[in-house]
């Protein structure tokens, strides 16, 4: 087998029509346009496709940090993390996971119709991904603003508890202290904060392939730039998928009580 | 050369994306899993199980980020090389993990001379 791959790989570059083994196609011209620096667009797909990867893998380390530095701090203050997590409106974070939860399945139906040269389909699955990526910023700025409002935003004279005593029982009943939650809320903010920032970006991608798309950028051979942006989009869905059990559902999903 | 070769082989591992338009239905499918697991991770989250509930919600969360990359990020279908790349991510992911925390778990073992 292996030197039936070595020598005839060879010869294919250099005669292309004399690849006898040669099962799928190589043959320029066939899928639209190849760079020069690859052989065919097989070769090339896969370099973008990897390329792509590469760059996913340093999302992940980057949001690891603050993945380490919740894992740390909730193992150190684990009733601080409790009590944090109680302001939390279960319900609104349940929209915002179903919401990016369908924009992902809308995302890959818009890559679907890319792949297949349905470039009006395209355009308006694009759209649905926007308006869902849009509506989960708007539910995050609602969640955001009453924080805000009742003084959860940390900093260096953070008065919650003093505006609150009658809260302070539930430190004492989960063993912590006021400087401890506050950690909660810097890990909380920071973490959907670079998570809403790359919201933000990709609402960006989306807008600018909508207009691409329609002025058929990504006819039929030149759709893989769909995918590599979807490939981003899902991404950022998966961040979600961890970070919502880790910052919503850390003192359990009581219906019945009723949120804050 | 040889590893050019090898990439194009095809009897090493899955061709390319482009023979594997995945069909719509499985689309709905795993979106379908999606919504059962988010369900499932709410109805886990309403019993209290003590220590049991954070490993239970993020085997959840596992199996939701597994279902997006195999299938609505087409890893399953990619060659290789490309689950290579997407398994790094996480090895690098444990690296920071694992030897991070061997720095901070270990620290109280030792007593510090003076302190």
């Amino acid at each position: 087998v292996a030197s039936e791959i070595h020598a005839p790989a060879h010869v294919t570059h250099v005669h292309p029509a004399h690849d006898e083994h040669d099962g799928h196609d190589g043959h320029e011209g066939h899928h639209g346009p190849v760079q020069h620096q690859f052989d065919d667009i097989n070769q090339q797909r896969e370099s973008n496709t990897l390329g792509m990867w590469l760059f996913l893998a340093t999302e992940v380390m980057m949001f690891g940090g603050l993945f380490f530095a919740y894992s740390l701090y909730r193992g150190m203050y684990p009733g601080a993390f409790h009590v944090g997590s109680e302001h939390l409106n279960i319900t609104l974070g349940t929209a915002n996971t179903f919401v990016l939860l369908f924009s992902s399945l809308t995302m890959a139906l818009a890559v679907h119709a890319a792949s297949e040269g349905k470039t009006r389909r395209m355009v308006g699955w694009l759209f649905f991904t926007w308006l869902l990526g849009a509506a989960f910023i708007g539910i995050k700025a609602i969640e955001w603003g009453h924080d805000y409002d009742i003084g959860l935003i940390p900093g260096v004279n953070w008065t919650y508890y003093d505006k609150h005593p009658d809260e302070l029982h539930h430190l004492e009943a989960q063993n912590t202290g006021v400087n401890q939650v506050m950690m909660y809320w810097v890990i909380y903010f920071c973490m959907t904060g670079l998570h809403a920032i790359h919201m933000v970006v990709g609402l960006g991608l989306v807008l600018t392939f909508i207009i691409l798309g329609a002025r058929g950028r990504f006819e039929k051979g030149n759709e893989q730039p769909v995918e590599i942006m979807g490939l981003y989009w899902h991404l950022v869905d998966i961040i979600w998928i961890f970070l919502f059990p880790l910052l919503y559902l850390i003192a359990g999903f009581h219906p019945g009580k009723g949120g804050h | 050369m040889a590893a050019h070769a090898t990439t194009r082989g095809g009897d090493h591992g899955p061709k390319r994306a482009e023979h594997h338009v995945v069909p719509i239905p499985v689309y709905l499918w795993v979106f379908a899993a999606l919504m059962v697991l988010l369900i499932v991770t709410l109805v886990a989250a309403a019993f209290d199980l003590g220590a049991w509930n954070l490993p239970i919600a993020m085997t959840i969360a596992v199996a939701k980020a597994l279902l997006v990359v195999l299938y609505f990020m087409h890893v399953r279908y990619n060659s290789r090389l490309v689950w290579t790349f997407a398994a790094a991510g996480l090895f690098w992911l444990s690296i920071l993990f694992v030897l991070t925390l061997t720095d901070y778990l270990s620290r109280g073992w030792l007593e510090t001379p003076g302190k």
